[in-house]
């Protein structure tokens, strides 16, 4: 698995041509977060391919080729951090309830909804630590569930950010 | 001054300097057309869109500018799309505009509507839609800047007819291109340009592989110094042929499937290969595993997703030829390496006797005659339009080029009915040269309407169908690995040169060898476009061959047959 930042133009037909590329050299995307950064024109995506050191090396390369991505830089084997946000219903009746709120607790998830018969979880961490949360839920009965896809940072002073700082021309005034 | 987007689209080429645009019309492109026609540019009127962007190719090669191609939407873009992608993979700066629907119907399926952009993403360098009349000039300026910059391929503007038709302020300067602030990476890293160096100097036996960004980077002079200045042997990929001289002693011609086996062995023996603008196509290299395997390698390439794609390298240089090339030939200590190229020399051993040039006149027409032919009497001086297949290696082979961008041809993608209207648009490029198309009777036929193009522009272009009879390539792998089961493979023709006349064109039919010379003199002094059908020997194949995938220094030689020995014997 390799990891991929993007810095891209944030306007329509950037993700179809980043993930066009991907199927083009014939790479599974694991996932693919894109938002936009403080400048509003400009998006970072977090890629996590199936592919080796090679094939994240031509998906950097290609993808630095396109027009609209400014960067793209393959984070693998630098210190990095990564998240994953989950939701998970999972069913909770009187009697589990209890036993679901300690599990919970030691994970560090929060409860961001509660229903008669069910829970609605939210967890923020490493894939390892949701992984490990959704196994001990599973016996619970887990209803429904959403991740968001890993997001990633280097660690400390290694910066990764856009090529060049936007002018001050480049931003919208409110009216 | 206030201009249709129609108005800016002609307003916007001319100040970009085009001269001419290969198109057809059609009802989501009509503004254009009708802004065309007050414009100075000139429109030449294709018979089939293919034909349109395979012409743009044909004239961006051969002047090494942009060829412009249009087309109206839906059919009109969807008949581009091979044209692109020949463009895409030989690295072609070509723009290609099209007409879109209004915006307001995009997505609506209207009539002739397609979503070309989406179509076209893979086979472009970029694509882009423009819906508004303001973004049209600054959108075109950027499509030619992108289609020539870096590592050069086809740009797709795609314009929707209410932005053709509505009226905005024009100014070309104002309109100056607004692309993306990209991460600038430095040119090549010192480490591997110090590696570069120290391998080049203390190399035994040094090889160059030649290829087409040489051309493109206008190489051509620092490419020839450093060649001499270390006395370096050179190979040629397909693309590449024109970028070094045929004549010069160092240049051993054609790598590859149908390179000569002195030139594979001698990729296979060196101990160095500097790759300079050339991407070690499969063609190229045959099996990885075998390839090249006492060699380090040095590769000199722009584009940075071509380095350690097929071939594991020792030193990457990332950047433009020229500039890498003059920062190394200062660095490069002369050498004679008289021993590594008196070992080619004898590799090439009987290679010149088994070649067909020396084989006496058994009364069949081979097409390496009519090759050969034409270029002792064009003196090499021809620009030659190829297709893709048994012609287009023959021409490879025989027709020694000694200028850059001299043969066109269809590479990366082979293309067939690519030659004919890629040499109309060279010819449009160097409307001095004498530009020949040399294609295969199957080939042809696939856009031999382009001879009513060339007709109505009253343009001369000769033309060589080198007609065997068959898929000539294709039947030569049937032959060679399908047990001589020709399926599919024999095919008719009409009569070629009365089909000439009936466009209007002259025409002959030439089948022996003493008819070739005296036909292409006089096709060279007609003043309009002429065309020989060759009807050359059916089952001939092209010798050596590397078998798909097989190993380079493994080639199928040419067979031993009596006439082989006769002219052994004679020599």
């Amino acid at each position: 698995m390799q990891t991929l930042v993007a810095y891209v133009e944030n306007k329509p037909g950037v993700l179809n041509r980043v993930s066009s590329l991907a199927r083009r050299l014939a790479i599974n995307i694991d996932s693919l977060t894109v938002g936009p950064t403080d400048n509003q024109e400009i998006a970072r995506m977090t890629i996590v391919a199936h592919t080796d050191e090679r094939g994240a090396h031509r998906l950097e390369a290609s993808l630095e080729k396109q027009v609209d991505v400014l960067l793209a830089e393959n984070v693998s084997e630098r210190p990095l951090l990564e998240r994953d946000l989950a939701m998970i219903k999972v069913t909770a009746d009187q009697t589990s309830r209890p036993h679901l709120m300690e599990l919970i607790k030691v994970f560090r998830a929060r409860v961001i909804d509660v229903a008669p018969q069910s829970l609605i979880l939210e967890v923020s961490g490493t894939v390892d630590k949701i992984d490990g949360l959704l196994e001990v839920l599973r016996p619970f009965g887990v209803l429904e569930m959403v991740r968001s896809g890993r997001i990633a940072m280097t660690r400390g002073g290694d910066l990764l950010q856009p090529p060049v700082v936007p002018s001050a021309s480049g931003t919208k005034t409110a009216a | 001054m206030k201009l249709t987007g129609a108005e800016i689209v002609c307003e916007t080429l001319t100040q970009l300097g085009t001269k001419h645009v290969f198109g057809y019309p059609g009802g989501a492109i009509l503004p254009i057309y009708d802004a065309l026609g007050k414009s100075k540019l000139h429109h030449i009127l294709v018979r089939h869109e293919q034909g349109a962007t395979h012409m743009a190719d044909g004239y961006a090669r051969a002047s090494g500018g942009v060829g412009v191609a249009m087309a109206t939407s839906g059919p009109g873009a969807t008949n581009m799309v091979t044209g692109i992608a020949t463009a895409m993979l030989d690295s072609s700066p070509v723009v290609c505009i099209t007409g879109q629907v209004s915006s307001k119907l995009l997505g609506s399926d209207a009539f002739q509507e397609v979503d070309i952009t989406g179509i076209t993403m893979p086979i472009t360098k970029h694509n882009v839609v423009v819906t508004r009349a303001e973004d049209v000039a600054r959108t075109i300026r950027e499509a030619f800047v992108i289609a020539q910059s870096g590592r050069p391929g086809p740009v797709l503007v795609d314009i929707t007819k209410d932005a053709q038709q509505a009226s905005c302020e024009y100014n070309f300067d104002a309109a100056a291109p607004k692309l993306p602030a990209k991460r600038q990476r430095p040119k090549y890293d010192k480490v591997e340009f110090d590696r570069a160096v120290e391998m080049l100097n203390s190399a035994k036996r040094p090889l160059i592989l030649a290829g087409h960004g040489i051309m493109m980077s206008g190489a051509m002079k620092i490419f020839d110094q450093f060649v001499h200045s270390g006395n370096i042997p050179v190979a040629m990929t397909l693309l590449g042929i024109g970028a070094f001289p045929a004549s010069d002693s160092l240049n051993l011609g054609m790598m590859g499937m149908h390179g000569e086996a002195w030139v594979n062995h001698a990729i296979q023996e060196a101990d160095l290969l500097i790759a300079v603008g050339m991407r070690f196509d499969d063609r190229v290299t045959g099996d990885l595993k075998t390839y090249a395997r006492d060699a380090r390698k040095i590769h000199i390439e722009i584009d940075r997703s071509e380095i350690n794609k097929n071939v594991k390298v020792d030193s990457a240089l990332v950047g433009d030829a020229r500039e890498i090339l003059e920062a190394l030939l200062p660095h490069v200590k002369h050498k004679e390496h008289a021993d590594w190229l008196a070992h080619i020399r004898e590799l090439k051993g009987d290679s010149a006797v088994r070649d067909i040039q020396g084989l006496p006149d058994n009364g069949h027409l081979y097409a390496a005659h009519v090759i050969n032919d034409l270029w002792k009497e064009t003196k090499g001086e021809a620009i030659v339009v190829t297709d893709v297949g048994q012609h287009q290696m023959w021409e490879a082979q025989y027709y020694h080029h000694n200028s850059p961008r001299t043969l066109v041809t269809s590479g990366g993608l082979g293309t067939m009915g690519f030659a004919t209207p890629a040499a109309i648009g060279a010819k449009f490029a160097k409307p001095d040269a004498d530009v020949w198309v040399v294609v295969g009777d199957g080939g042809f036929q696939m856009t031999m309407c382009e001879l009513a193009t060339i007709v109505q522009e009253k343009i001369k272009v000769n033309i060589a169908i080198i007609n065997n009879g068959y898929l000539g390539m294709v039947r030569q792998w049937q032959e060679f690995f399908y047990d001589k089961r020709y399926v599919a493979t024999p095919m008719i023709a009409p009569d070629f040169a009365a089909l000439a006349n009936a466009f209007g064109i002259r025409g002959e039919r030439i089948s022996s060898r003493g008819d070739v010379l005296p036909t292409i003199r006089a096709a060279r002094e007609s003043k309009e476009s002429f065309l020989i059908d060759f009807r050359v020997e059916q089952e001939d194949s092209v010798y050596p061959m590397v078998p798909a995938g097989g190993s380079l220094h493994e080639m199928i030689r040419r067979p031993d047959s009596p006439l082989v020995e006769t002219a052994a014997q004679e020599l």
